[in-house]
């Protein structure tokens, strides 16, 4: 089973805070891999924050590829980083060759174009990228987005997190936003894609639970965005979703729980919006979600919140201190990190909640 | 004694033959009486006894004139085997028994010089039925826990009408982050997903119809079940449309458009909207024809409702003037939509065959986005009357047909956009909750079902040729008939709570189906959680196959 956790922080924190608030819960997963998107960089790609930065796991003919593509699109690199891989014997790690996190100038056609012409250009970019890498498994290109970094790989967290030398804290590898995960998809085929958190224009999300109704999710997704695609994971579906709502309908975030866990006929019945919550319920039915979860999502904003199942089948708790919010599957993990806050303000969402975290560190509570 | 020629109608040439111990009866006439096709009279026979009465053999004879029950042997009146003389006898003197040398089909086209014609289902034995072959078989389990039947709650609704692709929605977010709606959207209402299917009041007696219609308002409003019924096509009593249980029926018109003299004319006078139009093109039981009510149940009050004298009443197999699915979306859905000014969705009724995709993909491809809904009927469908060679032999199974609807909308992206109800033959087993749920599974919205409905009323005929007279206006059980004698067998009131406690009852097994799979809404389209034992159907279908 998975186990997700989520920081948010008004400081730059390192993911060594992340690994540590996953350790904890190791029994609760099966330390098959490692996952984490960071966003809202600090460190070394602080100053880069309006440029797209690839996040890229390859061979070296991988990166030739990706290099070509990126180059005859118009892309300017701007700035490479690579983490200091700790190669020593006995880690659980399957690594790839080469980890890429590459910034870059859009185009010179792009500079001057409106910021939904940009993104679409980074979507159309990495599903070019995804797909020429992925005849003979080049390479995995996991996100290609500005302000966010994300780092797949399959073995035991904690071995994962000492080859890129994650354990030790430092300040040019920051975020104040991470979330992340210690399972890989071990339900069905070991795919580099398939861990969560996954990552679509500026959305991210991470889910610990089954979603029964992921065949239906997957054939309506199918047909409604070209960058729905892979469904490696039946938690895919939960990003798709929330980028549909939120980006591709233009609806506020509270809705997104309405689509994916509808009030039941007899609430909709009481409620004022009952036309708009009907209305969700016929065109958006194929995205409702049914079996037990937990989703932690984020937004193009940095804004993250949670949300449950509609019969609260999966566990989350929120800890804060003034500093820190922090989402997770179990309160061992925030106990971990936060061992001094006032664990009384702890949340333990119900199922027809959303608790969402602004910017400045609001925890607001939305009642569906 | 009377000469007996080759070709008479003998006994042995009927599909049924009475079995009949004389030595049981008691002369009550009981089963003569309620033998509602004449097909047993009383008789006298000429019995001879020889006797010897001393203590040699001294044979004498003795002539007596006995009373005795016989089968009558006629084309007309034959014995339907629906075993009502059985069942009113108080000594187990008589019942019919099948007769597998019955030269039925070949002396009454040669007697009649006319097709055969009967109610009922098809009568070809198949094999085991597609459904059977299904099982639910993706159990919850471990980290996706199965639901508790018991405890948790469930939505089982479904939508009749038509649902708009989600960018079409009219709803934008105003200024406190709520949507609003900023122009019409299609009527649609979430109902019951077992309709009670369309069978007109002149098919069903007056007090079949009564029950089925009470059984109805009762499950809404004492059971807050929201189960609507179809009128058929005949129209509708007065009474009826300008009373609040309007608002439970569905009112439907086909290609005779009988009775909607009489709706349109009560128009002004409705307090409630129907729950919607069914627009009937084509029937699963005889596809390509038209309904058809003999001119011997079209009593005194059919001729009031549908405005018609008394004569065999033919509706044609097409509806006149609609020579394409586009004129058929133009004419018929905009006129409806607009003569209950867009409150009330239309949808469409058509037999299941082997273009039924095609049809499909024009209505939810249609611009307009009005067609509420897309019924589609099997070839195990029941009919009141048809040709037999229609009901044997013309027709398309259910189910790969709905599945292929719900396939051909997946691959468009438009699934759920035109609600699939599926029917014909579901529930043949006794077991509609299983049936329904697998179709849904499949892609149905929801189903509808008739047969069964009459089988809950106390129906006898089976899929085995008994009965299936309902044509004849002579039904036995008091269903379909206009006799008034007949229908009063028939207790409307017993005819609801039937219909009522088996509703209930399939309540209950949709949610022990939906628990172990773990859904807690219906699962449409959920074809992961089925296995087929059948390669072919697994094939056919795209479901797991399992061994």
């Amino acid at each position: 089973m998975c186990r997700i956790g989520a920081i948010k922080s008004l400081n730059y924190i390192h993911p060594s805070m992340a690994l540590q608030l996953m350790q904890s819960q190791q029994k609760g997963h099966d330390n098959s891999g490692f996952a984490m998107v960071m966003q809202n960089l600090g460190g070394i790609f602080r100053q880069y924050k309006k440029l797209p930065t690839l996040s890229m796991a390859c061979t070296d003919a991988g990166i030739k590829i990706a290099e070509d593509i990126l180059h005859e699109i118009g892309f300017l690199r701007v700035m490479q980083w690579a983490p200091e891989v700790n190669n020593q014997p006995g880690l659980d790690i399957n690594a790839m060759p080469n980890y890429v996190f590459e910034t870059f100038d859009y185009p010179r056609a792009y500079r001057n174009a409106d910021q939904k012409e940009k993104e679409e250009l980074l979507l159309n970019t990495r599903l070019k990228l995804r797909a020429a890498l992925e005849p003979n498994e080049e390479g995995f290109a996991y996100s290609f987005w500005p302000d966010v970094i994300t780092l797949k790989e399959i073995g035991d967290p904690r071995d994962i997190g000492t080859y890129f030398n994650l354990w030790e804290p430092n300040k040019r590898f920051t975020a104040k936003v991470i979330t992340a995960q210690c399972r890989q998809n071990t339900n069905y085929d070991i795919v580099r894609y398939a861990a969560h958190p996954f990552h679509l224009q500026g959305y991210t999300a991470l889910a610990n639970g089954e979603n029964t109704f992921y065949l239906k999710n997957k054939e309506f997704q199918q047909g409604l965005h070209r960058g729905y695609i892979g469904f490696e994971s039946d938690s895919q579906c939960f990003l798709y979703t929330l980028h549909y709502v939120h980006r591709e309908l233009g609806w506020p975030l509270s809705y997104y729980k309405h689509v994916v866990t509808p009030l039941p006929f007899e609430e909709i019945d009481q409620r004022e919006d009952q036309k708009q919550l009907l209305g969700i319920r016929q065109s958006l039915a194929h995205l409702e979600i049914n079996g037990p979860n937990t989703i932690i999502g984020m937004l193009p904003n940095n804004t993250l919140f949670t949300c449950c199942d509609a019969k609260k089948l999966r566990p989350v708790v929120i800890g804060r201190d003034e500093s820190t919010v922090v989402i997770s599957s179990e309160v061992c993990g925030i106990n971990e990190i936060l061992p001094n806050r006032n664990w009384e303000t702890d949340i333990y969402p119900n199922e027809r909640e959303v608790v969402v975290i602004d910017d400045k560190l609001e925890v607001q509570r939305w009642k569906q | 004694m009377e000469t007996m020629r080759l070709n008479d109608v003998t006994a042995n040439d009927l599909p049924w033959k009475i079995k009949y111990d004389a030595s049981r009866c008691t002369m009550c006439g009981s089963c003569v009486a309620t033998c509602s096709f004449k097909a047993i009279l009383p008789k006298v026979e000429r019995r001879r006894m020889v006797f010897s009465e001393g203590n040699f053999p001294e044979p004498k004879q003795r002539f007596s004139a006995v009373p005795v029950i016989r089968q009558a042997k006629s084309i007309k009146n034959y014995c339907r085997g629906c075993g009502m003389c059985e069942k009113i006898c108080p000594n187990d003197a008589i019942k019919p028994e099948r007769n597998p040398d019955t030269r039925h089909p070949i002396i009454t086209r040669c007697l009649g010089g006319d097709s055969i014609k009967r109610g009922g289902r098809k009568n070809l034995e198949g094999s085991t039925r597609t459904l059977d072959k299904i099982r639910v078989g993706r159990i919850s389990q471990m980290t996706d826990p199965s639901l508790d039947a018991q405890r948790h709650t469930f939505d089982l609704l479904a939508p009749f009408g038509r649902i708009l692709p989600p960018k079409k929605l009219p709803f934008h977010p105003d200024q406190d982050q709520q949507l609003v709606t900023t122009d019409l959207t299609p009527p649609v209402n979430w109902i019951y997903p077992v309709i009670i299917g369309d069978m007109s009041i002149g098919a069903l007696s007056w007090r079949m119809w009564e029950g089925v219609a009470m059984a109805t308002a009762y499950l809404n409003e004492e059971c807050g079940m929201p189960v609507r019924m179809c009128s058929g096509e005949g129209g509708v009593p007065v009474r009826l449309l300008k009373s609040k249980y309007l608002k439970y029926l569905i009112l439907q018109i086909a290609s005779g458009h009988f009775g909607w003299n009489r709706i349109v004319k009560t128009m002004p006078y409705m307090i409630e909207d129907p729950a919607g139009i069914l627009i009937k093109i084509g029937q699963g039981a005889k596809p390509g024809d038209g309904g058809l009510l003999m001119a011997q149940k079209v009593a005194e009050h059919i001729q009031a409702i549908r405005g018609v004298p008394k004569a065999d009443l033919l509706s044609p197999p097409n509806h006149q003037g609609l020579y394409s699915i586009e004129e058929s979306v133009q004419k018929m859905f905009l006129s409806f939509n607009a003569a209950f000014k867009f409150r009330v969705p239309v949808a469409i009724k058509v037999a299941a065959s082997a273009t039924s995709v095609s049809v499909f993909n024009n209505l939810v491809r249609d611009p307009y986005n009005i067609v509420g809904g897309f019924f589609l009927d099997g070839i195990d469908g029941g009919t009141g009357a048809a040709h037999e060679v229609s009901l044997d032999h013309t027709g398309h199974p259910i189910v790969s047909k709905l599945r292929d609807c719900y396939l051909a909308a997946v691959t468009q992206g438009r699934q759920g956009q035109i609600p699939l109800w599926a029917a014909g033959g579901l529930g043949k087993t006794g077991d509609l909750a299983a049936d329904a749920f697998k179709m849904i599974c499949l892609g149905a919205n929801g189903v509808f079902t008739g047969k069964l409905i009459l089988q809950m009323a106390g129906c006898v005929g089976n899929d085995q040729g008994r009965c299936n007279a309902c044509n004849t206006g002579l039904c036995p059980a008091g269903i379909t008939t206009q006799e008034p004698q007949l229908a009063h067998r028939l207790d409307p009131e017993k005819v609801a709570q039937n219909i009522v406690n088996y509703y209930l009852a399939m309540d209950q097994e949709f949610k022990k189906l939906m628990a172990p799979i773990g859904n807690s809404s219906l699962p449409v389209g959920r074809a992961d959680a089925l296995v087929a034992t059948d390669h072919a159907v697994a094939e056919r279908l795209q479901i797991q196959h399992v061994c």
